[in-house]
């Protein structure tokens, strides 16, 4: 797996590629938390070109997640395939998670 | 047989994967069920069984007969009740838990999963049932 982010004002743009699993879930969060403290707000994780989550991934979602409301942000999640959009469904966080299809459905005003 | 490293994990599913595939198991299955289950199973082995030592052993074995995949991951731990652990999302804390998703997910992805407790050489064994779909 591997992954890339890139910032617009306090937009991170999150780019998954592979699976987001127990083995890398630790750098995943770490390079998400270090673009919160460098003042990221709303993170933007693109799933298009990614395999499956396991629960460890499934949990550093929900942590970074609760990190950006606690500070006012938001984590949003987009091109989750089917089998993702099991898992989250499975697990019941798509009720914890915006999904969107597209990073401009993401990005849009609200 | 596997030192407690969740870098090792990755090959061992794929490896696992390319039997299910060449058995006529369903793309979806090959996608999604077999490989969060058995991630799911090494990571509990490795982090909670053996505690994330690295000394510490997985043995894995795997079997396709009959339409029918058994994936067995034994530990050097001392085991847990199956059937009292793992939280379920109608847990008060599910939607803010970090942790404690991965047996949930064993069961909702596996047709069956079921443990035996230490005995012998080896320790903890969790088994991994699915059948072809």
């Amino acid at each position: 797996m591997s992954f890339s982010v890139e910032r617009a004002d306090d937009t991170l743009i999150v780019t998954v590629e592979g699976q987001l699993v127990v083995s890398n879930r630790q750098e995943f969060k770490q390079r998400i938390l270090d673009g919160v403290e460098q003042g990221g707000r709303i993170v933007v994780v693109d799933f298009t070109n990614s395999g499956y989550i396991d629960s460890s991934g499934l949990g550093a979602l929900v942590s970074l997640s609760r990190r950006l409301r606690e500070s006012g942000g938001d984590l949003r999640l987009v091109g989750l395939n089917e089998d993702l959009r099991t898992l989250f469904e499975l697990t019941r966080l798509d009720a914890l998670f915006p999904l969107f299809a597209t990073r401009d459905d993401a990005l849009a005003p609200r | 047989v596997l030192p407690s490293e969740v870098q090792l994990i990755a090959p061992v599913v794929d490896d696992i994967v390319t039997l299910c595939q060449a058995a006529g198991f369903s793309p979806r299955q090959c996608r999604l069920n077999v490989p969060v289950a058995v991630t799911e199973a090494l990571a509990n082995a490795m982090l909670k069984g053996n505690g994330n030592d690295g000394r510490r052993a997985v043995r894995v074995g795997v079997e396709i007969a009959n339409g029918r995949l058994v994936v067995e991951v034994c530990d050097e731990g001392c085991g847990f009740d199956l059937e009292a652990a793992g939280r379920t999302p109608a847990d008060a804390d599910w939607l803010e838990s970090e942790d404690g998703r991965g047996i949930f997910l064993m069961r909702q992805l596996m047709d069956r999963v079921e443990n035996q407790c230490p005995s012998g050489a080896c320790g903890h064994l969790l088994r991994l049932i699915l059948h072809q779909a």
